[in-house]
C-alpha cells in the first residue's frame, strides 16, 4: 500500500518534505510562542505571591531537594532520549524512533509519578490550592506544567500506536517531530520551574 | 494514495455549512455569526442610553444597567468586532496574496466553532439567573464571588472557550501569510490588508494567552477556592489588572490594525492611486504593533505605581501617536490629485480620518498621567474609546464590508442604502459621542446607571440618546441593504471597483479553490500592473492540474459542543458533565490525529471560471 511507496522513497528531512509539514513546523513554533507568554504570565504570577503563605506552610517548610533532583534528573535525560529519537527520524529508522520514545515517554511517567507523590504530600502537610496565594500559584504553575507532561505522554503513546500501522511518511515524520520539541519545550519550561520556584523557594528568607 | 476520492464529497444545505473548511464560508459564517452579536451589543448599548436619557429615570434600573453595560462591552469586543475581522481577513486574506487555501483549513473552521459556542455560553448567562455585572474588564475583587453574582462564571468561561478558537485562528492566519503566498509576492508587495492582518495575528499570538492565564486564575478563585485576588488570604488585585491589560492593551491594536488595512486599501482603490508611502504604512503597522505591548499600564495609572512608571508609560503611549499620524498623512496623500469616487465604501473611508484622529488626540490627553487623574472613569475615557473603537473599527468594518461585498456574496450591495446608512449612523455616532466628552470633564463619572436632575448633565446626555437612535437607524438601514441585495438577480462582476490587488482578477464570488493556475506577482498592486501593461488577467505562474482540496468535517463543530458542554458542568460543579464534554473533545481530537485526512482532488477538466454557491 501507499506506506511502503513512501518508505521507498522518503526524503532527507521528511518533517519538512511537504508544505503541509512546514506548516504544521512553522505553525508549532509559532504555538510555542503563545506557550511561552502563557508560562511567562504564571511565572510572573507566582513571583508576586510565592511569599504570601497566609499562616499556611513557606516554601522552605516543604521542598525536599532530593526528590525534586530526581524529578529534574528523570525529565532532563527524558529530553535527551527525544533528541535521539529525532536524530533517528532522521536516518529514517522507524524501530529506533519507537525505542527512543518508549524511553522518553517511561521517563515521563516516572517525572510525573513523583510529582504527583510530591502534591500529595504537601496537601497532607497543610498546604492545599486553597490554603493562601502561595498555595493557588504553586498548584496553577507547576501543575499546568505536570498537565502538559501528562498531555505529551498520551500525544507521544498515541503517535507510536499509529506509526505501527502507518509507518514513516511524509505525514507521520512531522508529528513525531513536533512531539519531540514540544516534549523539549517542556523540559525548558521546567529548568525554570527548577530554579525559580525551587530553587529560590529552597533558600532564605523572604526575596523582594 | 487510493484514498483520495474524485470527486467532491456531495454535502449540501445546513450539513454543508456545519462541516465545511473552506476560508470563503467561513468567512461568511464569521460574519453572520458575529453580525447578530453586534444587533445584540447594539440593543444593549441603545437599553444603556434609554437609561441615562433623562435624570433619576428608571428604563432598567440599577442592576440590569450592570449587567447591560458588562455585556455590551464583552460582546462587543469578543463577540462581534473580531469574528467580523476574522469574517474580511478570511474572505480576503488568501485571495490578496494568491493562496489556494489557508494554511490549516480544519483548524479554520475549529475557530470559529470555538468562537461562536463560547458566544452562546456568554449570552445564555441572561437566561440561567443574571449576565455578569463586573463590568468588561471583571476587574478583582470586584468579580469575586462575594461581590457579583454567577453571571461572571459565564464570562470566565465563555471567554476562555471562545478565547482559544481565536488564538488558532491567529496561528492560522500567520502561517498561512508566511508560507502560502504566491510566487512573486514578497512581503514588500503585499497589500496593506494582509500586512494589517499579519500584524494583528501577531499581537493575537502572544496577546490571547495572558488573558487564557488571566481567566483561568479568576476560574480557580471563583470556582476551586484560589486565593489569586483574595486580599485576605494573601492575593494580590493589581495582579488582575496587570494580566489583563497586558492582553487588553494590545486587544485595541488587534481591533484597530485591521480597519487601518481596510481604509488603505479602499482609499487607495478609490482614489485610483498606488497607496502614498506604501513602505512607511508597512513600518508604521509594525511599529504599532511593537507598541501596542509596551503600554498597558497607561490603563493603570492611578493604581500606585508610581511615577517613575507612569511618566514611562505615559510617554510610550503618547509614541503610539507618531507612526499612527504617519498613517494619516499617507491616506491624505494618496487622495492628494487623485481620481476620487465616493463610493460608500469610500465614504466610511473618507469619515474614518477625522473620526480616528479626534479619538487619537483624545488618546494623547488621557497619556498624560496627572491628567489622567482628572479624566479617570469618566464619561471623557467612554468617549474616547467609543471615537476610536466605533468610529475608527466599525467605521473600517462598514467601508471594508460594501468594498468586499462583492467578492463574498457575488452581488454589489445597494448604493443608496448604503449612503443613508453612512450619513444616518455618521451623524448618530457624532452626536452620541461628541457630547460625552464634556459630560466627563463635567464629572459624570463612567458605570454609574443615573445621576441627578440639574446637575448640567441634562442636556448632553439627551442629545447622546438621540446621537444612538441616529446609529440604531443607520444599522437597521444595513440590514435592509443586505436583504435589498439578496433578492436582486444583479450579480456583480469580477472586478465591480477597477480594483488594484489580486482578489479581483477571480470571478465573485471565487470557485471553491480560489485560483485555477496561482498568479504570478510582478509588484505591488500585482493585478493593477498587468491592468496597465494591458494583459488580460494574471500570468500564470503553473500549468493547469488537478488541485487537490480539503475535506470537510463535522469534528470542529463536535469538538466545541464538548468544550461547551464541559464549560457548564464547571459552572454548577458537575464534574459529570465536565467528564462527558470534555471526553467528546478528546475523542474528537484523536479522531482527527489517527485518521488521516486524504482530502479529494478537482480534475483539471472540472476546473471552469464558475463562483462558489454563497
Amino acid at each position: 500500500m501507499a506506506t511502503h511507496h513512501a518508505n521507498a522513497v522518503l526524503p532527507d528531512e521528511p518533517e519538512k518534505a511537504t508544505l503541509e509539514g512546514k506548516n504544521k513546523l512553522l505553525g508549532f513554533w509559532l504555538f510555542l510562542g503563545g506557550e511561552t507568554v502563557l508560562f511567562g504570565s504564571l511565572f510572573a504570577t507566582f513571583i508576586a505571591l510565592r511569599d504570601q503563605t497566609n499562616g499556611g506552610p513557606t516554601s522552605q517548610q516543604l521542598f525536599d531537594m532530593p526528590l525534586v533532583a530526581a524529578a529534574t534528573l528523570l525529565l532532563l535525560t527524558s529530553s535527551m532520549t527525544a533528541v535521539m529519537a529525532t536524530l533517528a527520524l532522521h536516518k529514517k529508522n522507524l524501530k529506533q524512533i519507537q525505542v527512543w520514545l518508549t524511553i522518553t515517554v517511561l521517563l515521563g511517567l516516572g517525572f510525573l509519578g513523583l510529582e504527583i507523590y510530591e502534591f500529595m504530600h504537601y496537601v497532607h502537610e497543610g498546604h492545599k490550592i486553597s490554603t493562601s496565594a502561595f498555595g493557588s500559584s504553586f498548584y496553577t504553575l507547576v501543575g499546568f506544567h505536570g498537565g502538559h507532561v501528562a498531555f505529551g505522554i498520551l500525544w507521544i503513546v498515541l503517535l507510536q500506536l499509529s506509526a505501527t500501522k502507518k509507518g514513516l511518511t511524509v505525514v507521520t515524520a512531522p508529528k513525531f517531530y513536533l512531539a519531540s520539541l514540544y516534549w523539549h519545550f517542556i523540559d525548558v519550561v521546567w529548568v525554570f520551574i527548577f530554579t525559580v520556584v525551587y530553587l529560590m523557594g529552597m533558600i532564605g528568607g523572604k526575596v523582594g | 494514495m487510493s484514498a483520495h476520492a474524485s470527486h467532491a464529497p456531495k454535502r449540501s444545505g445546513l450539513w454543508d455549512w456545519l462541516t465545511t473548511v473552506d476560508h470563503k464560508k467561513i468567512a461568511i459564517l464569521y460574519l453572520i455569526a458575529g453580525g447578530i452579536f453586534f444587533l445584540a451589543g447594539g440593543f444593549e448599548a441603545l437599553l444603556i442610553r434609554l437609561q441615562l436619557m433623562y435624570p433619576e429615570s428608571s428604563v432598567v434600573g440599577a442592576k440590569t444597567f450592570n449587567e447591560l453595560i458588562t455585556m455590551h462591552g464583552t460582546t462587543m469586543i469578543f463577540l462581534a468586532a473580531m469574528p467580523i475581522i476574522f469574517a474580511l481577513m478570511n474572505a480576503v486574506v488568501p485571495l490578496q496574496i494568491g493562496a489556494r487555501d489557508v494554511a490549516f483549513p480544519f483548524v479554520n473552521s475549529l475557530g470559529f466553532w470555538l468562537f461562536f459556542f463560547g458566544g452562546v455560553l456568554l449570552n445564555t448567562s441572561w437566561f440561567l439567573g443574571g449576565a455578569p455585572d463586573a463590568g468588561w474588564t471583571s476587574y478583582t475583587t470586584l468579580a469575586l464571588n462575594q461581590f457579583s453574582g454567577h453571571g461572571v462564571d459565564f464570562y470566565v468561561l465563555g471567554l476562555q472557550i471562545a478565547g482559544l478558537g481565536t488564538l488558532i485562528g491567529g496561528i492560522n492566519f500567520l502561517v498561512t501569510i508566511i508560507n502560502m503566498r504566491a510566487p512573486g509576492m514578497t512581503f514588500m508587495r503585499m497589500p496593506m490588508f494582509t500586512w494589517a492582518s499579519f500584524v494583528t495575528s501577531g499581537l493575537i499570538l502572544f496577546a490571547f494567552p495572558a488573558i487564557t492565564v488571566g481567566l483561568v486564575l479568576l476560574m480557580f478563585d471563583r470556582l476551586f477556592g484560589g486565593n489569586f485576588f483574595n486580599p485576605d488570604a494573601g492575593g494580590n488585585v493589581v495582579i488582575w489588572e496587570h494580566i489583563f491589560w497586558i492582553f487588553g492593551h494590545p486587544e485595541v491594536y488587534i481591533l484597530i490594525l485591521p480597519a487601518f488595512g481596510v481604509i488603505s486599501e479602499v482609499i487607495s482603490t478609490f482614489a485610483r492611486k498606488r497607496l502614498f508611502g506604501y513602505s512607511s504604512m508597512v513600518f508604521a503597522t509594525a511599529l504599532i504593533g511593537f507598541l501596542g505591548f509596551m503600554v498597558w499600564a497607561h490603563h493603570m495609572f492611578t493604581t500606585g505605581l508610581g511615577a517613575i512608571a507612569n511618566t514611562l508609560f505615559g510617554l510610550a503611549t503618547m509614541l503610539i501617536a507618531v507612526p499612527t499620524g504617519i498613517k494619516i498623512f499617507n491616506w491624505l496623500l494618496t487622495m492628494w490629485g487623485g481620481q476620487i469616487r465616493f463610493t460608500t465604501a469610500n465614504l466610511w473611508a473618507v469619515g474614518f480620518i477625522p473620526t480616528f484622529t479626534i479619538g487619537g488626540m483624545t488618546g494623547v490627553m488621557l497619556a498624560i498621567p496627572p491628567a489622567d487623574y482628572q479624566y479617570h472613569d469618566s464619561y471623557f475615557v467612554v468617549a474616547h474609546f467609543h471615537y476610536v473603537i466605533v468610529g475608527g473599527l466599525v467605521f473600517g468594518l462598514f467601508s471594508g464590508l460594501y468594498y468586499w461585498w462583492p467578492k463574498m456574496f457575488g452581488k454589489l450591495l445597494n448604493e443608496t442604502l448604503g449612503k443613508w446608512n453612512f450619513w444616518t449612523f455618521f451623524i448618530g455616532f457624532h452626536l452620541t459621542f461628541f457630547p460625552q466628552h464634556f459630560l466627563g470633564l463635567m464629572g459624570m463619572p463612567r458605570r454609574v446607571f443615573t445621576y441627578l436632575k440639574d446637575q448640567n448633565l441634562d442636556l448632553g446626555n439627551f442629545i447622546s440618546t438621540i446621537g444612538a437612535f441616529g446609529m440604531t437607524i443607520g444599522t437597521i438601514l444595513f440590514v435592509v441593504n443586505i436583504f435589498v441585495t439578496a433578492a436582486s438577480s444583479k450579480r456583480a462582476p469580477a472586478d465591480p471597483w477597477d480594483g488594484r490587488s489580486l482578489e479581483w482578477a477571480i470571478p465573485s464570488p471565487p470557485p471553491e479553490y480560489n485560483f485555477a493556475q496561482t498568479p504570478l506577482v510582478r509588484g505591488l498592486d500585482a493585478f493593477w500592473i498587468e491592468k496597465v501593461a494591458g494583459n488580460k488577467g494574471m500570468t500564470p505562474a503553473e500549468p493547469l492540474g488537478d488541485i487537490h482540496m480539503p475535506s470537510p468535517s463535522f469534528l470542529p463543530f463536535l469538538m466545541s459542543v464538548g468544550l461547551f458542554i464541559a464549560g457548564y458542568g464547571f459552572m454548577y460543579h458537575n464534574y459529570v458533565v465536565v467528564v462527558i464534554g470534555l471526553l467528546v473533545t478528546f475523542a474528537c481530537m484523536f479522531t482527527r490525529s489517527v485518521k488521516d485526512d486524504p482530502g479529494y482532488h478537482i480534475h483539471e477538466d472540472e476546473i471552469e471560471e464558475k463562483g462558489v454557491k454563497a
